[in-house]
C-alpha cells in the first residue's frame, strides 16, 4: 500500500469525479422531468395514457441500462442516426432513470390523503393550483428518501457509461490502475470519490427534508 | 444465433436462473425486514443508536456491491467469519438492500398523517395494533412502487455474484459463452430471462397496491 500513488493521480481523479458528476446531475434531471410526466400519465383519467405509461415503465426499467447505452450508441448510428457519446450517456443515464423516478413519485402522490384534493375543490382552487400548491409540495416531501436512494444508485450506474467512451470516475480509476501497477490504491482512490459524492447527495436530501417538513402544519 | 446451442445448454440456464431467484428472494427478504427493523429502530429517542443506524445506512448505500462482496466473501475468514460463495452472495444482497429498504420504510411511515395515528391511540389502540393496522397499510401505498423499484434494482445486482463463483446465471451465460463461442446469444438469453423477473415483479407488485388499497377503502374490516 503505497498512499503517495493516489496523491499523484489526484488531479485526474478530481476530473473524472467532475464528468461523473455532470453526467450522473443531467441524467438525474433530465429523468425527473420524463418521470413527472410519465407519473402523470400513469395517474391520468384516461385508459390509454395509462397504459402507454405503463408500458414505457416496463420497458426502460425491464432492460439492463448496459443495453440501452449501447442501443443508443450503437444500434441508432445503424440507421444513420450518429448520437455523439455524451448525449448517449446522459439520455441512457436518464431514460433508464425516468422510470424509476416515476414510480416512486407516483406513491407519493397515492401517498397523499385524498380528502385534501376534495377540500381544495370545496376552496376554489382551480386544477392547477391543486397540483402545484397542494398534492406537489407534499408528495415531493413524501418522495425525498426513495429519490435519494434513486440519485445513488444512478450515480454508481454512471459507471457504465464508460462503454460509450466517456472518460468517468471508474473508467479513469482503470486507466490509473494499468498505468501505475497499483490496482488498490486506484480503485480505493476512485472509491473514496464516488462515497464523497454519494455522502454530499445525502446530505442534501437530509437537507431538503428537512425544508419541507418546516411547511408541514401540525 | 443459434437455436441448437441455448437448447443444449437450456438445463444448466435453468439451473443459474434458479439459483438467481433463490439469491435475489432470500436476500430481498433479508433486506426487507432488516429494512423495516431499521426503519423502525431509527424512530426511538435514543441519538447513539440513531447515529449507528444512520451510518450503517450511509456505508451501505454509499459504496459498490461488488466491495462490500469482497469484504465479506475474501476478507471475512481474516474476522472468523467463514461462508460458502452462495452464503455470502446472500448476506451481501441483504445487508446491501437493507439500507435502500430502510429509507423506502421510513419515507413510507413519515407518510402517515399523524392525525391518523392520533386517532388510533385516542380508541385505545396499542402501539403494536395501531403500526400493524393503521400506519403499515398506509404506508404502503408510498412504499410498494419504491420496494419495486428497488427489487428489480437488487435483481440485476445479483450478476455481481457470478464474481465469487455462485452458480447464477450470468456465471453459466460466461460458461457458455466461452464453451461455445456465441457471446450474442448469451447476452439476448440473459436479456429474456431477468426480463421475464422484472416483469413477474412489477405485476405482483401491483397486485399487492392493489390490495392495500382495496384494504384502506374498506375502513380495513378485511385483513
Amino acid at each position: 500500500m503505497k498512499p503517495e500513488a493516489i496523491l499523484h493521480s489526484f488531479g485526474y481523479l478530481t476530473q473524472a469525479a467532475g464528468v461523473t458528476v455532470a453526467v450522473s446531475l443531467a441524467g438525474i434531471v433530465i429523468g425527473f422531468v420524463i418521470g413527472a410526466l410519465i407519473c402523470a400519465a400513469r395517474l391520468s383519467r384516461r385508459a390509454w395514457l395509462r397504459r402507454l405509461g405503463g408500458a414505457y415503465v416496463s420497458i426502460f426499467r425491464g432492460v439492463p441500462l448496459l443495453v440501452q447505452l449501447l442501443f443508443i450508441y450503437y444500434f441508432l448510428a445503424e440507421f444513420g442516426l450518429d448520437v455523439p457519446a455524451i448525449v448517449a450517456a446522459v439520455g441512457g443515464l436518464a431514460l433508464s432513470s425516468s422510470a424509476y423516478q416515476a414510480e416512486i413519485l407516483r406513491g407519493a402522490f397515492n401517498a397523499v390523503p385524498r380528502g385534501q384534493a376534495e377540500a381544495a375543490v370545496a376552496l376554489g382552487f382551480n386544477g392547477l393550483e391543486i397540483w402545484r400548491r397542494i398534492l406537489l409540495p407534499q408528495a415531493l416531501r413524501i418522495s425525498i428518501p426513495p429519490l435519494i436512494n434513486e440519485f445513488i444508485l444512478l450515480l454508481k450506474a454512471s459507471s457504465l457509461v464508460s462503454v460509450v467512451g466517456i472518460a468517468e470516475l471508474t473508467r479513469v480509476s482503470m486507466n490509473i490502475a494499468s498505468l501505475t501497477y497499483r490496482p488498490l490504491e486506484a480503485y480505493l482512490g476512485g472509491g473514496l470519490f464516488y462515497l464523497a459524492i454519494n455522502l454530499t447527495l445525502a446530505g442534501f436530501g437530509a437537507l431538503a427534508e428537512r425544508r419541507l417538513a418546516a411547511g408541514e402544519a401540525r | 444465433m443459434s437455436p441448437d446451442v441455448l437448447w443444449r445448454y437450456l438445463p444448466s440456464l435453468a439451473f443459474g436462473f434458479g439459483v438467481t431467484v433463490f439469491c435475489w428472494s432470500v436476500g430481498g427478504a433479508l433486506g426487507m425486514a432488516l429494512g423495516f427493523a431499521i426503519a423502525l429502530l431509527r424512530r426511538l429517542p435514543v441519538p447513539p443508536l440513531r447515529w449507528a443506524l444512520r451510518a450503517f445506512i450511509e456505508a451501505f448505500r454509499g459504496t459498490p456491491f461488488l466491495v462490500q462482496l469482497f469484504l465479506l466473501y475474501a476478507a471475512g475468514p481474516s474476522i472468523g467469519l467463514r461462508l460458502s460463495a452462495t452464503a455470502a452472495g446472500i448476506l451481501g444482497l441483504g445487508l446491501y438492500s437493507s439500507a435502500y429498504f430502510a429509507e423506502i420504510f421510513r419515507a413510507g411511515l413519515a407518510s402517515v398523517p399523524a392525525g391518523q395515528i392520533e386517532a388510533a391511540t385516542s380508541v385505545g389502540m396499542t402501539k403494536f395494533d395501531t403500526l400493524v393496522r393503521v400506519e403499515l397499510p398506509a404506508a404502503l401505498i408510498a412504499a410498494v412502487p419504491s420496494i419495486v423499484n428497488m427489487l428489480i434494482v437488487l435483481s440485476k445486482e445479483t450478476v455481481v455474484l457470478s464474481i465469487i463463483t455462485v452458480p447464477e446465471l450470468m456465471y453459466q451465460m460466461q460458461t457458455m459463452a466461452a464453451e461455445t463461442f456465441t457471446a450474442f446469444d448469451a447476452i439476448f438469453a440473459m436479456a429474456a430471462f431477468y426480463w421475464i423477473l422484472v416483469e413477474a415483479v412489477s405485476r405482483l407488485g401491483s397486485r399487492v397496491e392493489g390490495r392495500v388499497t382495496a384494504y384502506l377503502a374498506s375502513g380495513g374490516e378485511r385483513a
